[in-house]
């Protein structure tokens, strides 16, 4: 059995972030991670992000996953790595968890508390053909591109013009792989205009109100029928034969919270975070007194509030051992609302507070 | 929903909009290296043009969320915020280079890297090809990959290429 004083599920930007928090305020930490490399979706975000310079602005993804790296290590004598490693349970009658290393080590682990930072699932849609092989998740496309080096295919249809599918369709015509279209269900856009003008102006088109209703192919796909739907969304409209060999979903994310469900967290399910999330105080402690949530596994937003979370539940987490004096930790809990606060400002951020309020308790019971 | 509003939420500029505005056409037609063009029409978090800006020309920003506006009489053409731009939305237009032919200065971040005298095939914002010219300068202002490359092209296509491709 091994022990440790808080354990951060999933080594992402929010889950890092935890980890830096708590270890900074003198907690030991261990991190857990699935993949075999640290940094969770950050390390394949080769774009530089938007936003203010606080939220590092104008730095591509993959550097800011090196700044963390790097606060890393300066706490390094606090915090452990597990990668490779997933939790596969938690227990609720002896607040244990199991873990697994590879595919054949297991263990058990018994934390005094948890920040679960799990982050998200990609959504698929149904349509006959959706099993062939080429049918990829964006986060695939982007796991093999940009963490392995391999394009996935010669000629892309993208479905979803969301910033993912408009970013992952810009990271493919840097690959060299020709963006044969992105088809969207809505009448516009999803994601920021300028990603869109961005792939249009190299020769993508963008099917507004469109969707996929087929992929070809016997053995691997081989093309698409792609349908364009009335402004009612009712199907029946012209149909459209694509030529290509990769299909790309990027239709949205669920929040990953299997173990929040085994915990026995109160959840609800809230539309503007994307699926169940676990109800949350202002420090992101779940109803279960010794877990935390933090990043995606919260409610669907993006890199930059996920990691003002994850650092706000470590806070949490540190301060319930008994980490850090009182007046240190409203100070750094006051700077971190206010700067998520700030990144939720404005009219892109109006469905996530909508969402987040829905989510959020004053004070749970003791 | 109109043909030119559906062409506008596919990505593709329309028209002048608040944060896709031209230059003043006097002193654009005079200013020396040129004036930014911005095409971010959409209110979204997101402030490196003005932040980035050594000379204020754009103005910062109130609220992260305010499209850019820009006083075009600070403006020195440096392609600092064409290169900072995270949308690849900032480009520079100097009409005082030739007297047929203007200097473009437009981002780019793909592959092969173009070099001075390299022919290129110039695109407008949906991908067609409506020119072709040689590769004028390339400089990487911030070292982070995004280039900047300045292209000479007839000054009645200023307002339309946005894009090279190595031909």
């Amino acid at each position: 059995m091994r022990t440790t004083e808080i354990l951060v599920i999933g080594g992402g930007p929010a889950g890092l972030s935890a980890a830096i928090e708590a270890a900074t305020l003198g907690a030991q930490v261990t991190v857990v991670d699935s993949d075999l490399k640290l940094g969770g979706q950050l390390i394949k975000q080769t774009h530089k992000f938007f936003g203010s310079k606080d939220e590092y602005a104008g730095t591509r993804g993959y550097k800011i996953a090196d700044i963390l790296f790097e606060d890393l290590r300066k706490n390094a004598d606090r915090i452990e790595i597990l990668s490779d490693c997933t939790a596969t349970g938690y227990y609720p009658e002896d607040g244990i968890v199991t873990c697994m290393i590879g595919e054949e080590k297991y263990f058990r682990m018994r934390p005094k508390k948890i920040v679960v930072a799990t982050g998200a699932q990609e959504r698929l849609i149904p349509f006959p053909g959706n099993d062939l092989p080429g049918v990829y998740g964006a986060g695939a496309v982007q796991t093999l591109m940009n963490v392995y080096g391999v394009t996935p295919g010669d000629r892309v249809l993208m479905v979803g013009a969301g910033n993912i599918g408009l970013i992952v369709s810009y990271q493919l015509l840097q690959a060299g792989v020709q963006v044969c279209g992105v088809v969207e269900f809505m009448p516009k856009v999803g994601g920021y205009w300028v990603h869109a003008a961005k792939i249009r102006r190299l020769g993508v088109p963008i099917y507004l109100q469109h969707t996929i209703v087929e992929a070809l192919g016997e053995r691997t796909v081989t093309g698409a029928i792609i349908e364009n739907l009335a402004p009612d969304c009712t199907p029946g409209g012209k149909r459209t034969t694509i030529d290509c060999d990769i299909i790309c979903m990027a239709v949205g994310l669920a929040p990953t919270c299997e173990l929040l469900w085994q915990a026995g967290c109160a959840m609800k399910f809230i539309p503007q975070l994307c699926g169940h999330v676990a109800l949350r105080d202002p420090f992101m402690r779940t109803s279960h007194p010794d877990i935390w949530i933090a990043g995606d596994a919260a409610g669907i937003e993006e890199a930059s509030s996920a990691m003002v979370e994850g650092r706000i539940a470590g806070l949490g987490a540190a301060g319930a051992c008994g980490y850090g004096t009182p007046e240190e930790r409203k100070e750094r809990f006051a700077h971190y609302s206010e700067r998520l606060a700030d990144l939720r400002a404005g009219e892109v951020g109006e469905k996530i507070r909508i969402g987040v309020s829905a989510a959020s308790v004053q004070k749970w019971e003791e | 929903m109109t043909d030119n509003e559906k062409t506008f939420n596919s990505g593709i500029l329309t028209g002048e909009r608040p944060g896709a505005v031209l230059p003043p056409k006097e002193l654009w037609e005079s200013k020396k290296n040129g004036l930014v063009l911005i095409e971010c029409p959409q209110r979204i978090p997101c402030n490196p043009c003005a932040t980035s800006c050594p000379t204020g020309a754009v103005i910062p920003f109130e609220d992260i969320n305010d499209t850019p506006r820009i006083d075009y009489s600070k403006c020195t053409g440096c392609a600092l915020c064409v290169a900072k731009c995270p949308g690849l939305a900032c480009f520079v237009a100097d009409l005082t280079w030739g007297e047929k032919e203007a200097l473009l200065k437009l981002p780019y971040e793909m592959l092969p890297l173009p070099a001075k005298g390299q022919t290129v095939a110039c695109l407008n914002r949906c991908g067609e090809e409506v020119h072709r010219t040689q590769i004028v300068n390339v400089t990487q202002p911030w070292k982070d990959s995004t280039y900047v490359v300045s292209v000479a092209v007839p000054k009645e296509l200023v307002s339309e290429v946005r894009a090279v491709k190595v031909v």
